[in-house]
């Protein structure tokens, strides 16, 4: 529908204005943030929040990056996302293969132990992961995390892996075993390059999930040489108690991964969470 | 299908991934069991006395009022959030000018981390400087103004409308999805057949979208129970507990007073909660199976 067309309705008229006021309504918070970020705290305090600002300053970014620590929390937040989303994505791509190719007595239990997982709320497992984590010596360690990351949202991932493998009609795969092929190389070779619109979507979506865990990094991590950046965060606000300046740019800078994701892959992250549902 | 000398196969492949799920997922389960019927302070093992802390739980103020507040927020989330969500998608479901930017600015609380969204609330919420009560005086509204995470009539609610500005974006994406399935014939039908919008709406669509309508309360009900990280960053279930909810009651007195078998049997607790919820959800994936 063309714009001209759209717009000769009155009553579309008020329903666009409407949705541009909520839509803008949505983003103050975000907004009120940016504008915040770039004033001195000083300058907030003494002359109020609709002052217009003397000057723009970017030195709440500085000092959360560096004397808030930042600089350290952020990086680690990656070294812990992406080899547990790696991990997670290649274990559930051979797990959801297996219940979405064969017929065997437990498929169904497992697949049935898979979502239950997957809906769980993790607070549930908090005390035995932290009880069991001390005892393989990975607390206060990056693998700790990694570890748990990668088998929880192995839930999430066997779920909608196993329900996108099993739309691939199975001729395929009875013609690659007449010519030979082993189950590994059928899996490699001929289910993976098929599941990779799926991997992708959710690779997007697990993306942010583990980047913005704060529960679990608090529990299996303890010092702030491996802290990811969500509890790094929380930590920020003890420290510059009144600053909000600098609380809410430290917010903004460990926003900006996800919010890279998001802008660049809004399809793939819209997708992963439309796979999630569909069944 | 397979021949019997391959039936190890599917084993090959699950056997990893299975085991570890089972040690990190399925397994901590159970242990909570048992670790709620412990006394336990993290350090020492874990001393055997059965059903005691079930007994504390049941007289401690704290848990009801952390049960009220997770009820509180199951209620805002399967209306609010599911009949805001639907509206947008229904608003934006037709090519509009502009709806790449108005599906992005819902979208957006929905990346950033809830500690992130914690922190930028409180900032929101703040009693001098923040933009509500700043906005409240510029408009003259000064005796509505308040601090509204220290009012511990009000902190729940004012943690819980976060939680639902990130979820309405989430609930739009489900039934944006959803109204793509919906039958185009049946709609155009009934409108020849003289129904108004609203009509369409009420006896067409809607009836459709009863299967994601399931999804959707199903999982605000579970994300309602895993709630945690707001109230961690803006309350600390402050002030006088009245805005804790079960898993930072869990939370506090497992890390904060050193009492895992009490922490763990609120989790059971959660856990037993949650069962309904999941078993309402497994039933439904075990439908579609058979369908």
């Amino acid at each position: 529908m063309t714009a001209r067309s759209f717009f000769r309705s009155p009553l579309k008229v008020i329903l666009f204005f409407i949705l541009i006021l909520l839509a803008l309504l949505w983003l103050v918070p975000v907004i009120t943030s940016v504008v915040t970020s770039v004033r001195t705290n000083d300058d907030i305090l003494s002359r109020g929040f609709w002052a217009l600002p003397k000057q723009l300053v970017f030195s709440n970014f500085k000092t959360a990056w560096q004397r808030g620590g930042l600089s350290k929390f952020l990086p680690n937040s990656f070294i812990i996302t992406i080899p547990s989303l790696v991990l997670t994505l290649f274990l559930s791509s051979l797990s959801a293969y297996a219940l979405a190719r064969f017929k065997f007595r437990a498929n169904r239990l497992i697949y049935f132990l898979f979502v239950g997982g997957m809906m769980l709320p993790f607070q549930v497992l908090l005390l035995p992961v932290f009880r069991l984590t001390d005892f393989l010596g990975l607390y206060d360690t990056y693998w700790g995390l990694i570890a748990f990351h990668t088998a929880f949202q192995m839930g999430f991932c066997t779920f909608v892996l196993r329900n996108y493998m099993i739309t691939v009609p199975i001729q395929i795969f009875e013609a690659a075993k007449i010519d030979g092929c082993n189950a590994f190389r059928i899996w490699w070779q001929i289910m993976m390059p098929l599941t990779v619109p799926a991997l992708a979507a959710i690779a997007t979506l697990e993306f942010t999930w583990i980047f913005n865990d704060y529960l679990l990094a608090i529990v299996l991590v303890r010092s702030e040489e491996h802290m990811p950046v969500t509890a790094g965060l929380a930590s920020l606000q003890g420290q510059f108690i009144m600053d909000w300046t600098v609380i809410v740019s430290g917010a903004l800078l460990a926003a900006v991964p996800t919010i890279i994701v998001f802008i660049f892959l809004q399809r793939y992250f819209i997708e992963g969470l439309t796979l999630g549902s569909s069944k | 299908m397979e021949r019997a000398s391959s039936r190890l196969t599917p084993w090959l492949f699950l056997g990893i991934p299975l085991i570890i799920y089972l040690i990190w997922v399925i397994g901590p389960m159970f242990y909570t069991f048992y670790l709620s019927l412990t006394n336990w302070d993290g350090l020492s093992a874990p001393e055997f006395i059965r059903l005691r802390n079930y007994f504390r739980l049941f007289q401690d103020p704290v848990f009801f009022i952390s049960l009220q507040n997770n009820l509180k927020w199951i209620l805002s989330f399967i209306t609010v959030p599911v009949i805001g969500g639907l509206a947008l998608a229904m608003a934006l479901n037709r090519s509009l000018p502009g709806d790449k930017f108005f599906k992005a600015s819902f979208y957006a609380p929905m990346v950033l981390s809830l500690v992130v969204c914690g922190l930028i609330w409180s900032w929101m919420y703040h009693p001098e400087n923040g933009l509500i009560n700043s906005v409240l005086r510029l408009l003259g509204l000064n005796s509505i103004t308040r601090g509204w995470l220290s009012d511990q009539n009000l902190v729940m609610w004012a943690v819980i409308a976060v939680a639902v500005w990130r979820q309405v974006g989430y609930v739009m994406v489900l039934y944006l999805a959803g109204l793509k399935n919906v039958d185009s014939w049946l709609v155009d039908a009934s409108r020849v057949d003289g129904a108004n919008a609203w009509q369409v709406f009420r006896h067409v669509i809607l009836p459709q979208l009863a299967p994601i309508t399931v999804i959707v309360i199903t999982i605000s009900i579970i994300d309602s129970l895993r709630a945690f990280d707001l109230v961690s960053v803006m309350t600390r279930g402050g002030p006088y507990n009245s805005s804790s909810v079960l898993a930072n009651f869990m939370y506090i007195e497992a890390f904060n007073n050193y009492k895992m078998g009490y922490g763990a049997a609120v989790s059971v607790i959660l856990f037993l909660i949650s069962l309904i919820f999941i078993g309402i959800y497994l039933r439904r994936v075990l439908k579609t199976e058979e369908a």
